[in-house]
């Protein structure tokens, strides 16, 4: 009975959320800007209007009717970027097939996800809400705002943000298609075959549809001419080769890097950002040559055999081999103090603090190609914004304040005791969820493993 | 002659890096004196300018007026300051190589009653981990069996030896599951009502042990007055028979409020006395009857999500510090194997979220120290003490200290890991891009 009122109610409640993301206006005052791309600047001031950064300053008035926020004492930086996240989706993995560049994470946006909250908690305003990593070619994927509050999946996206996909490398696609279905791939080899003869499958697809385009503008032939079957699947693969689209491919060892680096240069594929990349930095000149960036863990490693070999050195040797480098968490867990993830990059290779802070800021942006919208405190960008107490470089550091489009979403000041936005009517109050720590990349893709338990 | 001999020289000081490549970095003691050091004892406030003293495996001497030994190697520690080595209480170190490669992981025996197997049989003191996790100041760790309701002994290990007797460091504990009465993760079907039902049926059968090493017990002090006849061998209720009757510790792992609250139940009800709890991640919801039971605790992981969406973000980080100002004597674990080397950063966030500094250190050297009882050797600097301990360049809670030495049980541990290695092979690879 409750389910049956719940539902319309809902309903009503989405029909009415704003189409458009909401803005704000607000003038923080006095803070230590960390601005990422223009050094530290002391007692200064930063104007948000509209959700846009438009003034950078010492003694900047307030403008009537805008909110003042008084930063003395305090760390202002901009609002820290994930490049791999699974949080805010309620389904990671379409585990169906080695190649599924149709589906899109897009389509299971779950804004009710407290995660969002979290990571906000943590400073973080954007994450990069990724497909996992059980297939070759996975799902095409989002990057969101952290806007906690709005109950409508779209008003998540950053509708500015350049289309991704998710490409997976090694024990993952190998462990779910050859142990699992007894199919290719069952090898790195393997794995290698099904980008090959996917993409080889895709060119045939374009050329097919290029000689239709031809023929329909041609008087003779526009009668007879007859459209190839449309499939979402070969149309994203023309798309990557068009450069439309930027390729987030999660990988760990040295070999399987250099190969993907191969197959993206004969299908002419400029954009990849690899994930995780445990052994990146083994083949670091050879991903600066090709301009291939990389979006690493600070220090995890030895969960699973591909990164035994692996080092916390990894985002400081990348850096000084001139990739552009980013921290990600891949975790609930890990989004939330990503600030001291990157802070990890002191400890194992003596990063600068700008260095060690664009790892989360500035890099991740450029990862995610919104680096012109995000990333850096400067006029014109978005006004999403991070406020700490200590340098946010400190163990001791504390989020105060998180910014998104100039809209205040995380106030340590003002954070109640339960954030849920839905309540479950049928859930138990006391009844608590023990954690079980999982690579959230293989989230729904042991399928196999799930029938073999059932028996 | 003059010439030669100093080209002699030039070209024995150009090989030596490539010496110094090749050469395998070994652990070495003696005598040492750390001198111009600030010392953190823990216990004893902090000392400027002072000198440690190292002797045969002990703190033989510290303090600002103290005479260094002719035979002492001389270490200058301007700038740094002197710590004990931190005890990570709860992590699978020695257990565990490759998470996901069952064939390197030895924590989880089959069957749920296992009191009498012994972590320490199956640590490997040659694992790639141990050394990644010691040059970050963690010299000591608790390496826990998991699985089932007995999931083993956990031991207590210094992070140096060439074999596990030579690691260990003076604590064994049987380990008990408490019943779960929590969800096992968001993929849990089972009603509220069945999972009562199921942790009812488990704590009845961890009571049917209870009782029959009790039984065990009575029995086998009776055989002790008749050498002739001993009882059939009986390694679970032998290993539970010292636990039962009080003399043996038992290490409780237990995580939600409601859990832990029967759990102290049951620990007065068996007049248990040597008894800590540890995970209690739900701790700061009952932290007056924990108080009030007058039980130790150790907790962490501390960077972990809350238990229960309508939490407060930040539980997980203060609840070591509301367990510690309610009275609690806490010490905090990671629960980690290759990343114990944060046990430094899970007290900073504890430090940071309400513990406080001087209590979050403590927490992870005198009194996880004092919990195993092993206080007498470890968890502070004081002269009679194990020579456990590292040098670093600032507060070991923030990632922009380095640690510059680390002594265990009075050995020199080389600042060296895997993962030092390959930062050194590869920041500058050679060859670099090559064409072919």
């Amino acid at each position: 009975m409750i389910k049956i009122l719940i539902f319309p109610l809902l309903f009503l409640w989405v029909q009415t959320a704003k189409a458009q993301p909401e803005t704000g206006s607000m003038l923080i005052k006095n803070g230590t800007l960390i601005t990422i791309t223009n050094g530290v600047q002391a007692q200064t001031d930063l104007l948000i209007e509209n959700g846009k950064i438009v003034r950078i300053g010492k003694g900047i008035t307030v403008p009537k009717g805008i909110e003042t926020i008084d930063a003395t004492g305090l760390y202002v930086m901009p609002g820290i970027i994930d490049a791999h996240s699974h949080i805010g989706l309620s389904a990671i993995n379409e585990a169906t097939s080695p190649v599924t560049s149709e589906v899109f994470t897009g389509d299971a946006l779950d804004p009710l996800d407290v995660s969002i909250y979290r990571a906000l908690a943590g400073g973080v305003t954007i994450s990069h809400a990724l497909h996992g990593s059980a297939n070759a070619i996975g799902g095409q994927s989002e990057t969101i705002k952290h806007r906690w509050g709005v109950i409508e999946p779209d008003a998540l996206k950053m509708e500015v943000a350049p289309r991704t996909i998710k490409f997976a490398l090694g024990e993952n696609p190998t462990r779910v298609y050859g142990r699992g279905y007894g199919m290719v791939p069952n090898t790195r080899m393997g794995v290698e075959a099904v980008f090959r003869n996917a993409f080889a499958e895709a060119v045939a697809y374009k050329k097919n549809w290029a000689a239709y385009d031809a023929q329909i503008k041609d008087k003779k032939q526009r009668k007879t001419a007859v459209p190839p079957a449309y499939s979402l699947r070969l149309q994203t693969l023309v798309d990557i080769m068009d450069g439309k689209i930027l390729v987030h491919c999660h990988s760990y060892r040295a070999d399987e890097i250099l190969m993907l680096l191969g197959v993206l240069r004969d299908y002419g594929v400029k954009k990849v950002v690899f994930q995780h990349v445990n052994e990146g930095f083994k083949v670091a000149p050879e991903l600066a040559e090709f301009g291939a960036m990389a979006s690493v863990f600070a220090d995890w490693w030895a969960y699973k055999f591909e990164v035994y070999y692996s080092t916390a050195y990894n985002a400081a040797i990348l850096i000084r081999n001139n990739v552009v480098t980013s921290i990600n968490s891949d975790s609930g867990e890990l989004i939330r103090h990503l600030y001291h993830e990157a802070a990890k990059t002191q400890k194992y290779g003596d990063l600068t603090d700008e260095e060690a802070l664009s790892l989360i800021t500035i890099n991740p942006a450029k990862q995610l190609g919104i680096d012109q919208y995000v990333g850096s405190l400067e006029e014109g960008k978005d006004g999403d914004i991070a406020i700490f107490k200590n340098h946010p470089l400190s163990v001791y550091a504390i989020p105060r304040k998180t910014i998104v489009d100039g809209v205040v979403r995380f106030d340590i000041e003002k954070d109640p005791d339960d954030v849920r936005l839905y309540v479950d009517p049928e859930e138990k109050f006391d009844q608590p969820v023990m954690r079980v720590s999982e690579e959230k990349c293989m989230q729904g893709a042991d399928l196999m493993e799930f029938l073999q338990a059932e028996k | 002659m003059k010439l030669k001999f100093s080209l002699l020289i030039i070209l024995f000081l150009a090989s030596l890096p490539t010496l110094k490549a090749q050469q395998i970095q070994k652990t070495r003691t003696g005598t040492f004196a750390l001198t111009n050091a600030t010392i953190e004892t823990i216990t004893n406030g902090t000392v400027a300018q002072g000198t440690l003293v190292i002797a045969n495996g002990k703190i033989a001497a510290l303090g600002t007026n103290v005479t260094i030994p002719d035979s002492a190697e001389v270490i200058d520690c301007t700038g740094l300051t002197l710590y004990p080595g931190m005890i990570d209480a709860g992590t699978r170190i020695g257990l565990s190589e490759v998470g996901s490669v069952e064939e390197t992981t030895d924590y989880n025996e089959v069957g749920d009653v296992n009191p009498q197997v012994e972590a320490l049989t199956a640590v490997n003191p040659n694992s790639v981990l141990i050394p990644v996790t010691r040059v970050s100041g963690v010299t000591t760790a608790l390496t826990l069996p998991t699985g089932g309701l007995f999931p083993g002994k956990a031991a207590l290990l210094n992070l140096h030896g060439y074999t596990p007797r030579q690691m260990y460091a003076g604590f064994v504990g049987v380990v008990l599951n408490w019943p779960s009465a929590a969800k096992r993760g968001y993929g849990d079907k089972r009603s509220p009502e069945a999972i009562k039902k199921e942790y009812e049926k488990e704590k009845e059968r961890l009571n049917s042990v209870w009782e029959k090493a009790l039984t065990y017990a009575k029995i086998d002090s009776a055989y002790a007055r008749d050498a002739e006849n001993q009882p059939e061998y009986y390694p679970e209720m032998m290993a539970l028979s010292p636990v039962v009757s009080g003399k043996a510790p038992l290490l409780l792992e237990v995580n939600m409020a409601s859990e832990i609250l029967d759990a102290l139940t049951w620990i007065k009800e068996k007049n248990l006395k040597k008894v800590v709890l540890t995970g209690v991640m739900e701790g700061w919801r009952v932290a007056d009857k924990i108080k009030a039971a007058g039980v130790s605790v150790i907790t962490g992981p501390v960077l972990q999500t809350p238990t229960r969406d309508y939490d407060r973000y930040d539980k997980p980080y203060a609840n070591a510090g509301l367990l510690a100002q309610a009275g609690i004597p806490v010490a905090i674990r990671t629960l980690e194997t290759e990343n114990a080397r944060n046990l430094p950063y899970h007290a900073g966030f504890a430090a940071a979220y309400g513990m406080g500094k001087e209590e979050a250190l403590k927490a992870i050297t005198i009194v996880s120290a004092q919990i195993l009882g092993v206080a007498d050797a470890l968890g502070s600097l004081e002269t009679g003490k194990q020579a456990t301990l590292f040098a670093a360049t600032g507060d070991p809670f923030e990632t922009s200290t380095d640690i510059r030495y680390v002594f265990i049980n009075g050995w020199l541990i080389p600042m060296d890991s895997r993962q030092i290695r390959l930062y050194d092979e590869f920041l500058e690879r050679e060859p670099g891009l090559s064409n072919e």
